[in-house]
């Protein structure tokens, strides 16, 4: 068989969109992380480690590169498997109805299609806000360094954009809250422990993600905004 | 205790594969309750056919469980709501007097109605055959247990030998997909040495057969779980992403 009979496949179309999803939910949390220093009242720390970020040159767009890659994939094959998918019932039922006990039928798993497309709108926006939105400059240590900590919660400030990032960011729960366990279930990954196991860290990592990052532009609007 | 009860029954009725189908109401009364669903429809077909009406055609054949022929949607759910039942063995008892029963077939594109809740299933098949033969020693009876199969393994490949093949996976998955189906045969072979022989060539002749006759992609809802009268896990799911991938390699 060749390699690439297997990415044409159910199977194989599956596999990528697990592997490049657990790629992305794994850098979700990490950018979690780093970004509760916006939680910090002395902008320093944050502006800080995003300039030692972007100092990183050819690492860091490496990084971006795998990252971009991966989600082009992952795109690419979530919209090519959903219209198989679709055309797979032909004709719908009059009526359809989930059968309960072991089934994890319900919002998150048939909207995933729909949160999806919103998250990566999501996605090319919040880079137009951050990282190609206002751009500051400030002196720390003798350096001159962005302070992008003053564009976040200039941002922040408006209830609007902060209302827009709670929904995104509950959706991007809701994603979560099925891609992370069904991603290793799609890479034959499962067992009497393992599948219970990675059920619950996948809900803990959607509850954290959803928390993470509606509590801070929640903070920060709360909080006064701009510092 | 038996009881009687009275029931309105609305049945999706097809003529023909290409026909145009309708949903079509019918009335049946004094409904013993100790009567299985398919009794019932039998009670109803003996009426349409004193009426001289088209009897509703449907699948069954052993009526105890244990064969894959019947299968229709009950309410939006394949099999109806009771848990690990086929058709023949849900009984009346579990309906209420004077409720509206849905009667749909299974909606797939690899299934085509034949006619009113009969579906072509011969997809089932085809994949089967292609998933070919095991090596074996043909000739005189070989000594029962010159293979060792460790206890576990041969518990669960008959777990996974359980699946009928009668469909409401397919019928209940959003996707249409067979991936509960296929996955079961493939473990059940695959987990025992005798299958082990021609597990890869098996996993992607059977996966491939399962693309071509356009059943959908697994992503991962259980639903075909929920409603399998045999109760088969998607780890048998699981177990055929990794043979897939493992025959890829070899």
């Amino acid at each position: 068989m060749r390699i690439s009979q297997i990415f044409s496949s159910t199977i194989g179309k599956k596999l990528i969109l697990g592997i490049t999803g657990l790629m992305w939910a794994s850098f979700i949390v990490i950018h979690l992380l780093e970004n509760l220093l916006l939680l910090n009242p002395d902008p320093d720390p944050f502006n800080k480690w995003a300039h030692t970020l972007i100092s990183l040159g050819p690492v860091i767009y490496a990084a971006e590169l795998v990252l971009v890659v991966s989600l082009l994939f992952h795109i690419f094959y979530a919209v090519r498997v959903t219209l198989e998918n679709n055309k797979a019932r032909s004709v719908s039922y009059n009526k359809s109805a989930g059968k309960g006990g072991v089934s994890r039928r319900g919002l998150a798993t048939s909207s995933m299609i729909y949160t999806g497309i919103l998250l990566f709108i999501f996605i090319i926006l919040h880079l137009l806000h951050f990282k190609y939105g206002s751009y500051y400059e400030y002196e720390v240590g003798g350096v001159v360094i962005r302070d992008l900590y003053r564009t976040v919660h200039e941002y922040f400030s408006n209830p609007l954009n902060v209302t827009y990032y709670i929904v995104m960011m509950a959706l991007l729960g809701l994603h979560l809250s099925h891609g992370v366990w069904s991603a290793f279930q799609s890479l034959g990954l499962n067992g009497p422990r393992f599948t219970p196991l990675m059920t619950k860290i996948g809900t803990g990592i959607a509850v954290f993600v959803a928390i993470g990052f509606i509590g801070i532009p929640l903070f920060v609007l709360l909080t006064g905004g701009a510092a | 205790m038996e009881k009687t009860i009275n029931l309105k029954l609305k049945i999706w009725r097809q003529s023909a594969p290409d026909a145009k189908g309708e949903l079509v109401s019918y009335d049946v009364k004094d409904v013993s309750t100790e009567m299985s669903f398919l009794e019932m429809l039998d009670v109803l077909n003996e009426d349409l056919t004193k009426k001289g009406e088209e009897p509703v055609e449907f699948d069954s054949d052993c009526r105890e469980g244990i064969c894959g022929t019947c299968g229709i949607v009950i309410n939006g759910i394949p099999h109806g709501q009771e848990k690990a039942t086929t058709v023949c063995q849900l009984h009346m008892r579990h309906f209420k007097d004077g409720e509206t029963v849905l009667l749909e077939p299974w909606r797939a594109k690899a299934f085509p109605v034949i006619k009113d809740l009969v579906v072509d299933r011969s997809a089932f098949d085809r994949i089967i055959s292609a998933g070919g033969y095991i090596s074996t020693k043909t000739g005189s009876a070989p000594d029962a247990n010159i293979i060792a199969v460790p206890k576990p393994d041969a518990e669960l490949a008959m777990d996974m030998a359980a699946c009928i093949g009668c469909g409401a996976c397919v019928a209940a998955c959003p996707n249409a997909s067979a991936s509960l189906f296929v996955g079961a045969k493939i473990s059940q072979l695959s987990l025992l040495p005798q299958g082990r022989i021609e597990a890869a060539t098996r996993v992607q002749n059977m996966v491939a057969q399962m693309d071509a006759e356009l059943f959908g992609a697994c992503t991962n809802i259980q639903e075909c779980e929920a409603v399998c009268p045999k109760e088969i896990s998607i780890s048998a799911i699981a177990r055929m992403r990794r043979e897939y991938v493992k025959a890829a390699f070899k």
